[in-house]
């Protein structure tokens, strides 16, 4: 069916085209990273080539595929799915949103009430900063240097100026950032009690997953409540049991006043994602229903999707297993790094949010560039190219972890070898 | 038994529950987090398992026998409560007799084997050959509903002992006893260091869910435990399988043995949890000359000797149309009388019901899982080994049979001739092919061997879910073997396993990094003494206190 629709005469010729008719700088930007990658056939946690290469993925597009790709259960809800539902009717009370709602509270930290649906992470957190202007009818966010939310309206101005700048998104008046784990910054941005909400990644991925240091994240929510500020935790990497808990946030003892999920709640099947709202920052939802529309903001597939995926990830058995794999990976890179702790300077790990450091400003591409040529994908982290991003998938089995940590071993040392020859480029 | 796959593997089809919607003006109903065949989680079930496995291959003896005792007491100390919720669940046996039971397969198969070991290597250096105890790893076990839960107890504790991990999937009849027993056994087991998800329990049992865990890859053997289907299709499933077939125990009495006693065991083994064990006897063959004399201290042991027409009588009731009715399973011999109008005292505890030939269409010749024992004169006691070789041609082979008898010549011939692999010798068959009062392996799996179909002729054992690495050195005498003195390459585990997984910047991280040895130089767990974990334990906790109080407020959570 697929080929009718999908055909190129050469690997070279998709290329071509790709620079041609889609965006020439992504491109051309894997090519001369050495990572001439175009994703064919995919399941599990393997992704292969148009060539045939076959990748081990612990990127998992920050956690979207979480239960691997095309995991057959949730590909069989989703399927099942279409003989009844399609994306549905937004302005309607609808069977499968209803569900996934009741769902999502359920299963989440005791006070969130409430969920509004959207179609990705960025309309999420746009429509996560919109509730909190609305409840606190403050104007203001902070969010953390370096952060990341998406590239929408109002979460690329949360973000680091890279992405926003350039299209003329940033809006400083109203969006500041303080330092990481800085919490005199933090007191200082909330204390003119002007400012509607806090927004943080649990731990910020895209800056190469810091962690935050013990107390803190609970201690920005003591100042939020102190001044005034609701706290919103981005889950859309962290949740969804990657941390041994389904929510990272509850590591910490906080209980946000907003949640935003996305990425992984789609069972990589179908885009949507969700913003959990405690009944006091809701007030929009009974004063004016109709004010946040999208027609594909919890497309009913979408829910389906979700709801197969949150069951999956609630099995008892499931956190069990991130328990084992964090424990065997974290173990298996510990050893690695005790055979050049000067090159492969750090692991942070939170469960299987793990961000490899390396003692070069562009460590990461080098290592990147390796577990590609040994058939692994892992990206570095866009923000602080020194740190790898490595999020292997919950499901993991004790093989294919063993086999993921020989791989990994070779690639890092040899890229040990590449940066300190300073011949190679990243 | 189907061997096609569940349907919610198959494309365009999906299980019941997986996504029900309602017929045309029917009621409502989108149920996607229901499956009640329960197939996926069962499949959840094995990746668990199989890093449970992983982790507890490399526990040292001395931390297995913590787990196991811890395992046995816990069981022991409900054996009582077990027995009573089994015989309520299924509606047979006698919790008396299940109690008996419960505490062999608990604490009392721990005394057994206390002197084994199934996990430190064995050295030989006559033969210059190491021996590796490797657990089988993943077991799935199917358990019956008549003998439920010292089932749990038994095959758990055996997976326990050799360091295997083990999923049962009990008899739906049985299945919450079953389930909260084992649940028990799980949680003694971890609580004692054991790796979670050690032991697994299936709740709602079905024929597509056990076919699916017998046929995945992730099942390394399937012990078997049920009726010939159940046994029959663990054998098919292609997984590696210990199953056992059924019994119909032939029991011999001839004019040597001490009538007296011979009648007090065979009524006290046949009357025991009300005969459902497949070791239960189920026809006695006595030899002419001592059958009156028998018959006499049967009766007054509480036997009740039912005459001709009332032997028909009960033996069309309980094989209408020619199958068993399991109405009458593990039910009590006044109430069976009863059933079929024949008045007998209260204090009847077996029913002799005589018949001429041992033949196929004879019902009473087959097996019976309720107190009615068939009865049959022999002329010689030689004609009552053909006898014997009768009601075993019918089904039971393989199995087991009794004897009573002072004759050693005779025990001898008996032994060639029947096709079973134990034989219990002066002493009631119920308890005594089952090794519990013989020096047999105590067993609730009394394996049938090639005579029925098994791969095992022995009672299941601890040592059959145990395989063996062999080092094997060159035999040529030039060729020295090595000092393998104190080189046992497992450990105890350093805490919980797996540890929870804290943030690596925590002071619960450093603290498991620091009290462990750090680095991964050390192969599983760290190079933690036993008594150590404790106080491990401790600064964790204590860590885990002080970061929490020093959270301001500390309320959110």
């Amino acid at each position: 069916m697929a080929e009718e629709l999908i055909a190129f005469a050469s690997k070279g010729e998709m290329l071509a085209k790709s620079r041609q008719f889609w965006n020439p700088d992504k491109t051309q930007f894997w090519v001369d990273s050495g990572i001439p990658l175009v994703i064919d056939r995919r399941e599990g946690y393997f992704i292969y080539d148009v060539e045939g290469k076959r990748l081990i993925d612990v990127h998992l597009n920050g956690g979207t595929y979480n239960l691997g790709h095309r995991n057959p259960e949730v590909a069989a809800a989703v399927t099942a799915a279409m003989q009844h539902f399609d994306i549905g009717n937004h302005h309607f009370p609808s069977l499968a949103r209803t569900a996934l709602a009741e769902a999502l509270v359920t299963t989440a930290p005791p006070g969130l009430a409430k969920v509004v649906f959207g179609s990705g992470g960025g309309e999420a957190i746009d429509i996560a900063l919109k509730t909190a202007r609305h409840a606190t009818k403050k104007r203001k966010i902070v969010s953390i240097a370096k952060a990341y939310h998406g590239h929408t309206g109002l979460a690329v101005a949360t973000g680091d100026e890279r992405f926003a700048a350039l299209f003329l998104a940033d809006r400083p008046d109203e969006f500041s950032h303080v330092p990481f784990n800085d919490l005199p910054a933090m007191e200082q941005a909330l204390r003119g009690r002007d400012v509607a909400a806090v927004i943080m990644e649990t731990i910020p991925a895209t800056y190469g997953f810091p962690l935050p240091a013990p107390g803190y994240l609970a201690q920005v929510k003591q100042l939020c409540e102190r001044h005034g500020a609701l706290y919103i935790a981005d889950e859309v990497q962290t949740g969804l049991m990657r941390t041994g808990e389904l929510w990272a946030i509850t590591k910490h003892g906080v209980v946000p006043d907003l949640l935003v999920t996305g990425k992984g709640i789609s069972g990589g099947m179908y885009p949507i994602s969700a913003v959990l709202v405690s009944e006091a920052a809701a007030g929009w939802l009974s004063e004016d229903g109709f004010a946040h529309m999208s027609t594909f903001g919890g497309a009913e597939l979408g829910c389906v999707a979700a709801l197969k995926t949150l069951e999956i990830t609630c099995r008892p058995e499931i956190r069990s297993m991130v328990h084992y794999i964090a424990d065997l990976l974290g173990r298996g890179l510990r050893r690695i790094q005790a055979a050049c702790p000067d090159w492969f300077t750090g692991i942070r790990q939170d469960g299987l949010v793990m961000g490899l450091e390396f003692d070069h400003p562009q460590g990461a591409k080098f290592v990147m560039k390796r577990l590609y040529a040994a058939g692994v994908w892992a990206i570095f982290s866009t923000l602080d190219p020194r740190v790898l991003q490595f999020k292997p998938g919950v499901l993991m089995t004790p093989s294919l972890c063993d086999e993921l940590l020989d791989r990994v071993e070779v690639a890092i040392t040899q890229a040990a070898a590449d940066a300190r020859s300073g011949r190679r480029q990243p | 038994m189907t061997t096609e796959l569940p349907a919610a593997a198959q494309p365009g089809h999906h299980a019941p529950g997986e996504f029900h919607f309602p017929d045309p003006g029917g009621q409502l109903a989108v149920d996607l987090l229901a499956d009640p065949a329960g197939v996926p989680r069962a499949r959840a079930m094995l990746q668990r398992a199989e890093w449970a496995a992983r982790a507890f291959a490399r526990y040292d003896k001395q931390a297995v026998d913590r787990i196991v005792h811890a395992a046995a007491q816990a069981g022991a100390a409900k054996a009582r409560e077990y027995a009573e919720w089994a015989v309520r669940e299924t509606g047979f046996g006698v919790a008396g007799h299940k109690v008996v039971k419960n505490l062999a397969c608990s604490t009392g198969l721990v005394e057994t084997y206390a002197g084994h070991d199934y996990v430190t290597p064995r050295f030989d250096p006559a033969a210059k050959i190491v021996e590796v105890p490797r657990p089988a790893g993943v077991v799935l076990a199917l358990t019956p509903s008549t003998n439920p839960v010292a089932t749990v107890f038994f095959k758990s504790l055996l997976a326990l002992m050799t360091r295997s991990v083990i999923i049962i999937s009990p008899h739906p009849l049985a299945r919450e006893c079953c389930a909260d027993a084992a649940r028990t056994l799980a949680a003694a087991a971890v609580g004692a260091g054991a790796p979670d998800g050690v032991i697994q329990v299936v709740d709602e049992p079905s024929v597509p869910l056990i076919n699916a865990l017998m046929t995945d890859d992730r099942t390394e053997v399937i012990v078997a435990t049920g009726g010939v289907p159940v046994v029959r299709a663990a054998y098919t499933s292609g997984t590696p399988a210990i199953g056992v077939g059924p019994g119909n125990v032939p029991v011999l009495v001839d004019a040597t043995a001490d009538l007296a006693k011979a009648a007090r065991r065979i009524v006290d083994s046949k009357s025991f949890d009300n005969s459902i064990l497949c070791t239960n006897e189920s026809v006695l063959i006595v030899e002419d000359k001592a059958a009156d004399a028998l018959l006499r201290h049967l009766k007054r042991e509480g036997a009740f000797l039912l005459d001709a027409g009332q032997a028909a009588r009960i033996g069309q009731l309980l094989f209408p149309g020619g199958h068993f009715d399991i109405a009458f399973v593990g039910k009590d011999a006044s109430w069976i009388a009863g059933e079929a109008g024949i008045a007998v005292p209260g204090t009847t505890r077996v029913l002799l019901a005589p018949f001429d030939l041992v033949v196929p269409e004879e019902p009473l010749a087959h097996e019976k899982l309720c107190p009615v024992l068939g009865l049959v004169r022999v002329p010689t006691a030689r004609r009552g080994i053909d006898a014997a070789r009768a009601v075993l041609r019918i089904s039971g082979r393989g199995h087991s049979a009794a004897i009573h008898s002072a004759d050693p010549a005779l025990i001898m011939a008996y032994g060639a001739a029947v096709e079973v692999l134990r034989v219990s010798v002066n002493v009631g068959n119920s308890l005594g092919s089952s090794g519990i009062e013989t020096n047999l392996a105590p067993s609730m799996t009394v394996g049938t061997g090639y005579f029925g179909g098994s791969s095992v002729g022995e009672n299941l054992q601890p040592a059959h879910l145990v395989q063996w690495t062999r080092l094997a050195y060159n035999a040529d005498p030039a060729e020295p073997f090595g000092s393998f003195s104190g080189l046992i390459p497992w450990e105890s585990p350093a805490g919980p396993v797996p540890p929870y997984p804290f943030a690596s910047n925590s002071a619960e991280a450093a603290a498991v990094a620091s009290v462990a040895g750090g680095q991964a130089s050390v192969p599983a767990y760290g190079g933690l003494a036993h008594g150590d974990v404790a106080g491990l334990r401790e600064e964790i906790r204590r860590l885990v206190i002080e970061e929490l109080s020093a959270l301001v407020g500390g309320s959110g959570g």
